[in-house]
């Protein structure tokens, strides 16, 4: 299929069939489509976040005809600015307490001598199996009987309990191919569990490590379930359930709306260009080699 | 995936001889557990703990009034199989699957074949990472957006469809008992599909390229190439993508949320957001998680089949 393979073999190399041109041309015609309808409603809802309501209307397909940013200012100001701290604090601070605890896990799990290793693999590994949906009902009378409901906290603790299992998966998966002598030449030379743990297998896996706190981000900061139910004044909502609740207020100011919307995508889309390499790696690794 | 092969370290040492050494080797096999132990009490009391939990609650019922939680046993069971919406809840979870197995997996599949026939690897990776893009963006903001994209009066879809010369047909898609459900389940293919495109690109380029050569030679046209080859050697991935796709259809929720919540009269309501209805607008706990019970079996069937498949395929290779 790959057509690069074809240069070398001049011998076998078959004459130019104008089927397989028309073909081509199809296939890469339906590419170019498929990406407009895959790109053409995003940069809709940045344009039209510079756009008065009129013009929504009237032109939807038309550029701005003054680009004003009022909208995004005013979607900033009316309360966007306190979703992204919030955002910000809930993903950064789920971040350390999940890749930390992960890695630690990863580390027992492969590389020390646990009594029910096996048992414990399974354990926090059929984490994975468990869908938050079933948990709710009993997590909102947990977290409303420790006082931490409608805080960041809340969300901090199950994003972490929830992710802990996926990550744990992926850092151990690493662990597990990464050679055993080198544990074995660290004791020789007296060093602790702790300190082969920290100063050999940790910095070793550091690329796995940045595959994980991708992904984290990417859940985090998009997640909608649980901080839906676990947060309500406007002070601790993350972005996707601030941004509902910015739609039910300002729902008919739509240009501030689809600013709204386009400030909360685009970090994620910048950060997803910029790391494209990490990214994949941790998508791969998660679904089976 | 490297699911269960556990690396068995442990063993003779041990064996000590005097009872002394052996409680004292006990002790140090004890601290070692220190390494599992923040997971443990974590994902235990936070992952675990609620679905036994729910289940618990799933035999209660609490008086919205006076607060009394009382036994019921199975009566919230018996309710969920008497209840309609629940069917049609689960016939419209369904309907996601199926929907997003078409769309998402084999859809998905003929794009990333599409996509690793180009010449140029520059544009192999840009058209990857360009589908990709709404897979990155939160289901709040895809949500919003076609929400608004379905409008009649300012919706994108309507100005399309007539400048297509279809303006006739157009109509209010998510006010729409027969349509809602579909055009929530449109905009979940829109978002998704290049999420898979991109998994299965990566799984064709391991694909020995021998094997296209050889093919060739033999006179196979591209199409004969991709059912005989590029399909048979992606099955693995295939499987698995079928078996996510599954679950993830039956944990659905943020777009049905902020599309419809459920509505009109109910028709686009899924699984999940029943339970939330049910639990967090109408305050009946212990009917949300016997919905949530029969959302546990679902997925953990699913999960299961998951794991078998990936183990077979660690026997076969």
């Amino acid at each position: 299929m790959s057509t690069q393979n074809i240069i070398p073999e001049v011998a076998h190399k078959p004459k130019p069939n104008p089927w397989v041109i028309v073909g081509r041309g199809v296939l890469q015609s339906f590419l170019v489509l498929l990406g407009i309808v895959v790109l053409y409603p995003l940069l809709w809802m940045a344009l039209s976040g510079f756009k008065s309501n009129t013009e929504i209307f009237n032109s939807p397909f038309a550029l701005p005809q003054n680009w004003s940013f009022s909208s995004y200012v005013d979607a900033w100001n009316n309360g966007v600015s306190q979703f992204v701290v919030s955002s910000l604090i809930v993903t950064a601070m789920s971040i350390v307490a999940t890749v930390l605890i992960s890695a630690w896990t990863a580390f027992g799990l492969t590389r020390t001598k646990i009594p029910g290793k096996p048992l414990l693999v399974g354990f926090v590994l059929g984490g994975m199996m468990l869908s938050p949906t079933v948990a709710l009902v009993p997590l909102v009378r947990m977290m409303q009987s420790f006082g931490i409901y409608d805080t960041h906290w809340a969300l901090i603790l199950l994003y972490t309990a929830f992710r802990i299992p996926f990550t744990t998966f992926l850092i151990r998966a690493y662990m597990l191919d990464l050679p055993y002598d080198l544990d074995e030449a660290a004791r020789m030379d007296g060093a602790t569990e702790g300190q082969i743990f920290r100063k050999i297998i940790l910095p070793l896996c550091q690329p796995i490590i940045v595959s994980c706190v991708i992904l984290h981000v990417l859940f985090a900061w998009n997640e909608y379930l649980f901080a839906m139910i676990f947060t309500s004044s406007a002070d601790t909502q993350t972005l996707p359930v601030g941004l509902t609740s910015l739609m039910s207020k300002h729902g008919t100011d739509f240009g501030q709306v689809f600013a709204a919307m386009t400030i909360s995508a685009l970090p994620i889309v910048i950060i997803f260009f910029l790391t494209q390499r990490y990214f994949i790696r941790g998508l791969t690794d998660g679904m089976g080699k | 995936m490297a699911w269960l092969n556990v690396h068995e370290t442990s063993g003779a040492s041990y064996a000590g001889s005097t009872p002394y050494s052996r409680y004292k080797h006990l002790a140090a096999m004890m601290l070692e557990w220190r390494w599992v132990l923040p997971a443990f009490i974590i994902v235990g009391w936070f992952v675990y703990y609620p679905i036994i939990e729910n289940f618990r609650v799933s035999t209660t019922m609490q008086d919205i009034f006076t607060g009394e939680v009382e036994n019921v046993g199975l009566e919230n069971y018996t309710r969920l199989f008497s209840d309609k919406v629940v069917w049609s809840a689960l016939r419209n979870n369904l309907l996601y699957a199926i929907i997003s197995i078409v769309f998402q997996v084999f859809g998905a599949f003929i794009v990333a074949a599409i996509i690793e026939d180009l010449s140029s690897r520059k544009m192999r990776n840009f058209w990857r990472a360009v589908y990709f893009v709404p897979s990155a963006i939160s289901t709040t903001v895809t949500g919003l957006l076609f929400y608004f994209i379905y409008q009649p009066d300012i919706g994108l879809l309507e100005e399309v469809m007539k400048i297509l010369g279809l303006g006739a047909y157009a109509k209010a898609w998510l006010g729409d008992e027969d349509t809602a459900i579909y055009a929530i389940i449109g905009m979940s293919q829109w978002q998704g599909f290049g999420y898979s495109a991109l998994l299965f690109t990566i799984a064709i380029q391991k694909i020995p390229k021998e094997l296209y050569d050889a093919a060739r030679m033999d006179g196979a046209g591209a199409l004969r190439q991709l059912w005989s080859i590029t399909l048979p050697m992606t099955r693995e991935m295939t499987g698995m993508m079928i078996i996510v796709t599954i679950t993830g259809a039956f944990q659905v929720f943020n777009e049905i949320m902020v599309m419809t919540g459920g509505g009109p009269n109910n028709s686009s309501q899924v699984l999940g957001t029943w339970l939330y209805e049910m639990g967090f607008t109408q305050n009946d706990m212990g009917y949300a998680a016997a919905i949530g019970s029969l959302i546990f079996v679902v997925t953990t069937m699913c999960g299961l089949a998951q794991l078998w498949y990936t183990k077979r395929k660690r026997v076969n290779t």
